[in-house]
């Protein structure tokens, strides 16, 4: 039975008070954005104990199998609780590759077994999930990825190298798409799907240090490493399969993740009243024209995106390019973020040039590595030329 | 709060079947070959599919059913529009339209009725405004005497050969006022046709010196001042559903060439230096499409909102500097081809211009936007 607007206006309440009264303080270090930003055991620890404490409270997890440690109910009420999260700016709930991708899956295809294994400890915390999709020599040309599992008994020994790993160094499970039989006649038709473990011998997850000087990323060198053989998600050759259906999480196109905030969303008013007290030429900088038209066109940009999304669900509306809107998610999203921190960096004058630990960076250095920090959303996933090539050819029906 | 916080958008079974019609109504009755059948007549526009027009109730759609409307909102005109631009459809239906919007919107007495009633019949109306070509200017010259007798001349008036009816913009005791005229009491000579770089459309310079007025056909009073800005408001959007019609009309064109054309041994469309700028297109087009609905959400049959303001504003600003790009791409693409006359990227690049000189072009709206989201509220 469906829960009563009145419910679900008190159940709101309840969840914005539990926020209000449980918000973390200020731990005086900065903090990640997103999950892809977690490069310190000082930030990890701090997420883990809030991720924990809202699962704990019953906001995390809510449409998830009681039996797994979910709450069992609705997913609307889950969703309330993400809206009030955003509002009261809680940071975000990092183990993201459980919660959102790896967790949605084992629920909608994984056993009885593997779900018990697994989900509840994707929603405490305790595991921390990452994904090895990616490969040095196969960034985007997921399809052909090399990293072999070959099976010898109960196990299977992988050798190969993943790279982009997210919170590779932090995991305990990973999602591994490993290549069981290079002879198919597809090359897709030779990958197998795995739930594999981190802490066995032959597995070396090396920090990256990215542009942002932080860490984050890993990359992962698999040398005669033996996971168990009950890691295989499904079959042999069924890799390629289960690996686009994640990638539907991970771009939102399927429901089920148990939720909590994925990254801090930053908007462009935020921008606008960091920078209203800024001058150019002496005169406030919101009153130079140039700046003004370019906000203006940023914030229409902004507001644009907000309001595909809402077009994309109303049928009607979405006659002319079919999934138009859906499959240009990410690029419009990542590439309007690009531009905008930028432009957030270019207006400080000669105080866009300072950087994180500069004590008169503005706000300690926060558009500076907000702004680099994106590019972690125009590439990863695919890059935006990627994705353009992608509507294109599926939306436009452009040729190869 | 944030500055773009308004994000309704609503669209029901009405607008949906309205939608529906006009799309089927556009693409049939005005396939391409109608419309370059059009472009050299004195007129613009077929006769028998103006009455097909009224038929279908488009040009009282808004205006209030004692008139011989169907009462519903203007947000319902805007899927016409957008279906109009898709086809390159002309015909005095927008400026028809928006001259009902604008008397309606000035007063609610009685004696409009005939000039209303006229309008929900499908008499073409137009409205009389600019003096030059700065949308963002007051200036009104045209006046007239203590005997009511209107002196100057108004330039750029829409489908004015057409128009059994005017609404001329005038001030009186130095507010803006509305004159109603009829065709009929021009003078001969008095309607000069501008040549326009748009081929589907037709506007003229109106000199209405020596018009006699009478006391009841002069709209004036606070009222009109709030009229005309919403006129003006929803003649921005009216024209961005148009053009974003026309730049999705126009992108289906780029991308068939592309599909077809071969150099090099290769379908052209492959090379990612065309596909990737038609991607920048499509979602362009996807943003105006979102903008026009959004501000058709918030239109009423009142004042229109500070929130619509805003929409409609962004609506044309998007959409002026989408066709203009889908326009300019698509000559640019068709490489040789696209240069002739024959090849209909023409059609598109010349709506570009002029869709994006009616109402204000992207920057006029936006200069007003940077008022509106980031100057302190009173």
């Amino acid at each position: 039975m469906s829960a009563t607007e009145q419910e679900l206006g008190e159940f709101r309440q309840q969840a914005s008070a539990w926020l209000a009264d449980n918000k973390p303080a200020d731990p005086g270090f900065l903090l990640p954005q997103s999950f892809m930003e977690v490069g310190t055991e000082q930030q990890l620890d701090f997420l883990r104990e809030w991720q924990h404490k809202v699962w704990a409270a019953g906001y995390l997890g809510m449409a998830w199998p009681k039996e797994y440690g979910g709450g069992g109910v609705e997913p609307v009420f889950q969703s309330i609780v993400d809206q009030e999260m955003r509002r009261h700016a809680v940071p975000i709930c990092f183990n993201v590759i459980g919660l959102g991708w790896a967790g949605p899956l084992i629920n909608h295809i994984g056993t009885g077994e593997e779900k018990a294994r697994y989900l509840k400890g994707i929603l405490t915390g305790e595991d921390i999930w990452c994904q090895g999709f990616s490969e040095p020599d196969h960034g985007s040309d997921l399809g052909n990825a090399q990293t072999r599992a070959v099976r010898d008994g109960d196990e299977y020994v992988v050798n190969g190298t993943k790279i982009w790993t997210t919170l590779g160094n932090f995991a305990r499970y990973m999602i591994l798409l490993a290549r069981t039989n290079p002879n198919t006649e597809r090359k897709y038709d030779g990958l197998s799907f795995f739930l594999a473990p981190m802490d066995v011998p032959g597995i070396e997850a090396r920090p990256i240090r990215k542009i942002t000087g932080e860490y984050g990323f890993t990359e992962t060198f698999f040398t005669d490493a033996r996971i168990p053989a009950d890691c295989l998600m499904g079959e042999e050759g069924q890799g390629w399969k289960i690996a686009m259906q994640t990638l539907q999480y991970e771009r939102g196109a399927e429901a089920g993740a148990a939720g909590g905030l994925q990254f801090v969303r930053v908007v462009i008013n935020d921008m606008i009243e960091e920078l209203r007290d800024m001058t150019r030429d002496g005169e406030p900088l919101l009153s130079d024209p140039v700046v003004r038209d370019q906000l203006v066109q940023l914030i229409m940009e902004e507001k644009a995106n907000a309001l595909c999304e809402k077009r994309g669900a109303i049928q009607a509306l979405g006659t002319d390019y079919p999934f138009s809107v859906q499959l240009s998610h990410k690029l419009r999203f990542s590439e309007y973020g690009r531009r905008m921190r930028q432009f957030a960096v270019g207006l400080q004058g000669a105080a866009g040039s300072l950087y994180v630990g500069d004590d008169q960076a503005r706000q300690g250095g926060f558009w500076q590595r907000a702004y680099f920090n994106n590019f972690s959303t125009t590439i990863g996933g695919g890059t935006s030329q990627v994705q353009a090539n992608i509507i294109a050819e599926h939306v436009l029906g452009l040729p190869k | 709060m944030s500055v773009a916080h308004n994000t309704a958008l609503a669209f029901d079974e009405d607008q949906a079947m309205i939608m529906e019609v006009a799309r089927n109504f556009c693409r049939e009755r005005s396939p391409i070959e109608a419309v370059r059948a059009q472009l050299d007549t004195p007129q613009g526009y077929d006769e028998a599919l103006w009455q097909e027009i009224v038929g279908l109730g488009w040009p009282g759609l808004a205006l209030p059913e004692h008139v011989g409307g169907s009462g519903l909102g203007i947000a319902h005109a805007v899927a016409i529009a957008e279906s109009m631009g898709r086809a390159l459809l002309g015909t005095p239906l927008l400026s028809t339209t928006l001259a009902g919007q604008l008397v309606a919107r000035a007063t609610a007495e009685a004696r409009v009725d005939v000039f209303l009633a006229d309008v929900a019949a499908g008499v073409p109306a137009t409205v009389a405004l600019q003096e030059g070509p700065d949308w963002g200017s007051d200036a009104c010259d045209c006046r007239f005497n203590d005997s009511g007798v209107l002196q100057g001349a108004k330039q750029y008036v829409q489908d004015a050969e057409a128009a059994g009816w005017f609404v001329v913009v005038t001030r009186h005791r130095d507010m803006p006022a509305l004159a109603l005229v009829q065709a009929e009491q021009l003078p001969v000579g008095a309607i000069r046709p501008h040549t326009l770089i748009d081929e589907t459309k037709r506007a003229a310079t109106v000199d209405f010196s020596g018009v006699q007025l009478t006391p009841d056909v002069i709209i004036a009073g606070d009222q009109v001042t709030v009229a005309l800005c919403d006129y003006y408001l929803l003649g921005a959007l009216l024209t961005a559903a148009e053009a974003t019609g026309s730049a999705a009309a126009c992108l289906d064109t780029t991308v068939e060439y592309l599909k077809t054309r071969k150099q090099f041994g290769k379908l052209i469309g492959s090379y990612q230096a065309l596909k990737h700028p038609c991607v920048d297109i499509l979602m362009a087009i996807d943003s105006a499409r979102s903008f026009i609905y959004h501000a058709a959400s918030l239109l009423e049959d009142g004042p229109l909102s500070r929130d619509a303001e805003i929409a409609c504003r962004m609506a044309k600003a998007q959409a002026s500097d989408t066709l203009l790009q889908a326009g300019d791409r698509a000559v640019q693409f068709h490489g040789g081809m696209g240069f002739t006359y024959e090849c209909d990227a023409q059609l598109y690049i010349r709506r570009a211009q002029w869709s994006n000189q009616q109402f204000g072009d992207a920057m006029h709206h936006r200069k007003r936007l940077a008022t509106l989201l980031l100057d302190a509220e009173d």
